[in-house]
């Protein structure tokens, strides 16, 4: 039962089933574009971190020869993941490359240059669902290296193993897609219902779960029905759930209050309320994997906004550059304003087209003027629209006066840790304030300050180490020194008695 | 009138000895403070504030001598914290930490071309961020370099220099936005 | 070729700005002020004109000596805004002076002294018409019955209102007037009882379409309550404050008036006259100075209310607005810093919630 708060009732703003929310223009201008392949690129660039947790260890070197869905990269620890050739041709470098990202910094990278003839590589070893284990779904999920493909890039691995520490019952597939433009989630839920189907019900066993909800926005009518269809797999029984459309819907936390009403506990995973949410893109992965031996090796991506000459949803394999990816839609029509990998509410900006699609990139943007709304940027109004439109709850206009004084530490105070940069209180603001941009700040200040303390800490220790051991060293030299003249003091003595003895007894005889 | 002076007179002297006394008897003696002053310094004893090692650096500032921004390592957030717990009179007043900008941290960097393996470096290195062996080329650990820069001064080939730590993915984060930029634009790199 | 921004996300807005709210809450404030203009004559005309161009004058000047760029903010409308209200609760035949000064202590001292747009503590033309009625007494109380009779338009002609506005402005005895509140306070000092007051003055029906001497622009409440709902459908303001400023108010009229019909005019009364109307929608609903979260504006709508209410009955003031709203507007940072919204997942204290608790 979900509390009504008397103020909200008069908030015109406030339509939604959780607090706050916007509803930007959806623009999904590519919704009925049908999801088409791409030729292989010229070249492949494929980082070997494109996941949440440690970068993967390159096992292949320059000159090798690999081919399609070899592994390449192997996962380092428990939250990694493996990487694998997308497709076969000769490893031209094992070095660095410029990320995708906007910093521009240099990740490890395996640069392949495909032979053209696409050639797979043994497949990975199928596995009947029916009659394997959680445990041996979850460790093909690991060895076909997928990750959460909305976005987050978690290990889904580790998340299908949840069910060792959490009592869980439901499974939740996230088809809400809630950023604007983006429709790869759509089409590929149109297309391939059965295959997602499929791998949910793996999932699902995976997880030991009997309860199965598949949300889908409300502005999807067609995937709907298509999942409606196919709601039936491996004996389970999909629940295809319609939510509002609203952003950010597709926020795990929030898609769980909408579909039960619980919120989950700050600082803690859905797991506790015994819910684990996976995207529909990575069931479809998981259905590839387990029934294909097919690694993660290719995804779709929207390619949208007025800058690009044809929007498209387009499968292409992981590593592809991004030029090609703009050039097989035509290529841009005009300067755009923001180049971004992702939806416009939390999407990287990037301003070199070279880099390469990873497995989180879901939607390459090119965006205009028009569409961005760049203003100046004017003093805080106080109005209180970022309030209204704070999904958790928070006070962004406060969070961002406190940051602007350097006050870090009181902005922690009310809440800048709770927030998930969902944009939705810069997309309101009147004023046109890059509060988000400010949290960002705030958030890596604040991690920067921790680790300089923790290795200011950790210097101390190596301090008092190093001393501790170079006093060991000087201790144990004098003991030395002292044992050895102890020694030679007592060999002295022994030798001078001797002499005496001798003396004495030459003088006896 | 000669009764309002006395008994006002009176007051106050009484009143006057009463706080004396007070004074004097619940009188509260402070902690010494050079213990927590070297606590909050990095305890690496390089030297950088002039004084030799952090326990005399941390007597020198209680006693007034040197200013709270007298460590360089410990860099803004060391000097701040020295400010609230020091004795107003160890100099540095608000005036003096703005100096001391947001310095990025420094550390040092041996160039491997000139690196001969003679081992002076690490022998000095207050907390063992230096590898390398007899002969060896050594290299800089960048998560422990405190940027005391004592290796600097006794390599023999001025193989080492300081440098800004390098930025990785991990710890990059957005340049925090101008409140109002004034020429209308937003435009602001990462 | 210019590199694409690197700037941070979101990369999209809505429509919402500040200049756009500005003029919504112009354009809704004009059938009221255009009422007002019509029916007190050629001089209130002018004051209006003469109070905005000197909010504007002081605005540029402020601007240009804090360094802060002129063009950009002198154009987003609030210093037009802030100038707008305070002529609307100006005597309507006030001299020009009146109106500049007043402009002057809004802009500069209300709003720029603390810092600028977003800034101020207090509502600018609160603090204006405050420090006016304070300084001012006897050019801040002389109402002029409206023009406007079964003769048709009644008042001074063009050079006439320039004179009274730029001139002297004083010999107009013959049609000033009290307004019906200060007959009030003035008649229940003198002994009367409510019903005999009542019965003097005109009737309710008068108050709500404004036909009753008052301020240039609280005269009609009609227009003002339509104004207000328009701005509350455009989503400009919540309709929380102007709820709760009404309402306690009615309340507390009403129960007063039960209690003791012969002290108290009756609640209906206390809403169309005097500037509560004005208040409710477009004075207290300011931005900067009311609290940012529902619960805080109800508290705060609630406290305006109960103080127009009580300086109306006791205190020495006919009307209230004014101080109400600045006492409140005081109130607003203590409102704020302690009526927070809950944050998702964790209790209203805080900590991150119990599972099986429901919020």
């Amino acid at each position: 039962m979900r509390k009504l708060s008397l103020a909200g009732l008069f908030n015109p703003a406030q339509v939604f089933s959780f607090r706050g929310g916007i509803h930007p223009e959806t623009r999904k201008h590519s919704s009925e574009c049908a999801i088409e392949d791409m030729p292989v690129p010229s070249l492949i660039r494929v980082p070997l971190q494109q996941h949440i947790g440690v970068e993967a260890e390159p096992i292949v070197k320059r000159d090798d020869l690999v081919l399609k869905g070899q592994l390449i990269g192997k996962a380092r620890g428990p939250v990694s993941a493996n990487i694998h050739a997308p497709t076969s041709g000769r490893v031209i470098a094992v070095g660095h490359f410029t990320a995708p990202h906007p910093s521009g910094l240099p990740v490890p990278t395996i640069t392949i240059r495909p032979d053209g003839k696409d050639e797979w590589g043994p497949r990975l070893p199928r596995l009947r669902p029916e009659n394997a284990t959680p445990e041996e779904i979850a460790a093909k999920v690991a060895e076909a290296g997928i990750v959460g493909m909305g976005g987050a890039t978690f290990p889904s691995a580790v998340k299908l193993n949840l069910r060792a520490k959490y009592e869980l019952h439901t499974l939740v597939i996230n088809g809400a897609e809630c950023e604007p433009y983006l429709t790869c989630d759509d089409r590929l839920m149109r297309e391939r219902p059965e295959e997602i189907a499929d791998g949910i019900a793996i999932m699902a066993r995976a997880l030991g779960v009997k309860q199965i909800i598949v949300a889908i926005e409300s502005n999807k009518p067609q995937a709907i029905e298509a999942m409606g269809r196919h709601n039936r797999a491996l004996g389970y029984e999909l629940r295809i759930k319609t939510v509002p459309t609203q952003y950010p819907m597709g926020s795990e936390k929030h898609l769980v209050k909408t579909l039960t009403g619980r919120e989950t506990p700050a600082r803690a995973l859905t797991a506790e309320l015994g819910i684990v949410v996976h995207n529909a893109a990575t069931a479809h992965a998981v259905h590839l994997a387990v029934r294909y031996g097919e690694p993660s090796i290719s995804r779709v991506v929207t390619v949208s906004g007025r800058g690009i000459a044809r929007p498209a949803n387009v499968r292409t394999l992981i590593g592809t550059p991004v030029a090609e990816l703009l050039a097989h839609c035509g290529g841009l029509v005009e300067e755009p304003e923001r180049m971004l990998l992702g939806g416009p509410m939390m999407g990287l900006p990037i301003q070199n087209p070279r880099v390469p699609i990873v497995k989180g990139t879901n939607g390459i943007l090119a965006l205009t003027r028009s569409e961005t709304r760049d203003r100046d940027i004017m003093p805080c109004i106080r109005c209180g629209l970022c309030v209204q439109a704070c999904p958790l709850g928070l006070t962004p206009f406060e969070l961002n006066a406190r940051i602007q004084a350097s006050d870090l530490d009181g902005a922690a105070r009310v809440g800048l840790l709770d927030c998930i940069t969902c944009g939705c209180c810069s997309y309101t603001c009147p004023s046109n304030i890059p509060l988000v941009q400010t949290i960002h700040f705030a958030k890596g200040k604040l991690a920067e300050q921790e680790s300089r303390k923790h290795q200011q800490e950790q210097a101390k220790r190596l301090a008092a180490a190093r001393t501790a051991r170079e006093e060991a060293i000087a201790e144990a030299k004098r003991a030395a020194m002292a044992k050895r003249k102890a020694e030679m003091a007592a060999k002295k003595q022994r030798e001078a008695e001797a002499a005496k003895d001798a003396r004495e007894g030459e003088a006896v005889k | 009138m000669l009764y309002a002076v006395t008994s006002m007179t009176a007051l106050g002297l009484g009143l006057g000895l009463l706080l004396g006394l007070a004074a004097r008897k619940f009188h509260v003696e402070t902690p010494p403070i050079v213990d927590e002053i070297e606590a909050l310094l990095p305890g690496t004893n390089c030297g950088q504030c002039g004084y030799p090692g952090c326990r005399a650096g941390a007597e020198a500032l209680a006693e007034g001598a040197a200013p709270v921004t007298l460590c360089p390592p410990g860099g803004r957030e060391v000097a701040l914290q020295l400010a609230e717990i020091a004795p107003p009179e160890c100099g540095g007043g608000a005036a003096d930490i703005g100096g001391m900008e947001e310095a990025e941290p420094m550390v040092a960097f041996i160039f491997e071309d000139h690196c001969t393996g003679c081992t002076k470096c690490f022998k000095r290195c207050p907390t063992d961020a230096i590898v390398g062996a007899n002969k060896q080329i050594h290299t800089v650990i960048v998560d422990a370099c405190i940027g005391c820069d004592a290796c600097i001064e006794v390599c023999p080939t001025e193989a080492i220099i300081h440098r800004t730590k390098p930025r990785t993915l991990r710890n990059w984060y957005w340049e925090k936005p101008d409140q109002f930029s004034v020429e209308g634009e937003m435009r602001q790199s990462a | 070729m210019t590199a694409p921004l690197l700037a941070s996300a979101p990369h999209t807005h809505s429509r919402f700005n500040v200049s756009r709210t500005m003029i919504a809450v112009m354009v809704c404030l004009s059938p009221a002020t255009a009422f007002g203009l019509y029916h007190f004559g050629w001089p209130a005309i002018f004051l209006f004109l003469v109070t905005i161009a000197a909010s504007l004058l002081f605005e540029v000047l402020s601007l240009a000596i804090a360094g802060k760029p002129i063009f950009r903010f002198a154009t987003d409308g609030s210093a037009v805004l802030t100038g707008w209200i305070l002529a609307l609760t100006l005597p309507p035949w006030a001299p020009w002076w009146v109106g500049v000064t007043g402009a002057a202590i809004a802009i500069v001292i209300g709003k720029h002294v603390f810092g600028g747009l977003g800034q101020n503590l207090f509502n600018p033309a609160m603090v204006a018409r405050a420090m006016l009625l304070v300084a001012l007494p006897v050019e801040m109380t002389t109402w002029v019955a409206p023009l406007v009779g079964p003769d048709g338009h009644t008042g001074p002609g063009f050079l006439e209102s320039l004179a009274i506005t730029f001139g002297g402005g004083a010999q107009f005895d013959a049609v000033s007037s009290a307004s019906a509140l200060s007959q009030v306070k003035s008649q229940l000092d003198a002994g009367l009882p409510m019903e005999r007051i009542l019965a003097q003055m005109g009737s309710l029906q008068d108050q709500f379409y404004g036909f009753v001497p008052g301020s240039l622009g609280e005269t009609s409440a009609l227009l003002l309550l339509a104004g207000g709902l328009c701005l509350i459908l455009l989503r400009i303001i919540t309709v929380v404050i102007p709820l709760s400023v009404l309402g306690s108010v009615f309340l507390l009229a009403g129960a007063a008036w039960l209690i003791a019909p012969d002290q108290f005019p009756p609640p209906q009364f206390h809403l169309v006259s005097g500037s509560v109307m004005f208040c409710a929608f477009f004075i207290a609903t300011d931005y900067v100075t009311s609290p940012v979260t529902g619960m805080g504006k109800m508290i705060y709508g609630i406290g305006i209310g109960a103080l127009i209410f009580v300086i109306r009955s006791w205190g020495a003031f006919p009307e209230g607005v004014a101080f109400a709203v600045l006492l409140m507007n005081a109130c607003t940072p203590l409102i704020d810093e302690y009526v927070r919204p809950r944050i998702f997942g964790r209790t209203r204290s805080g900590k991150p919630l119990d599972l099986g608790e429901k919020a």
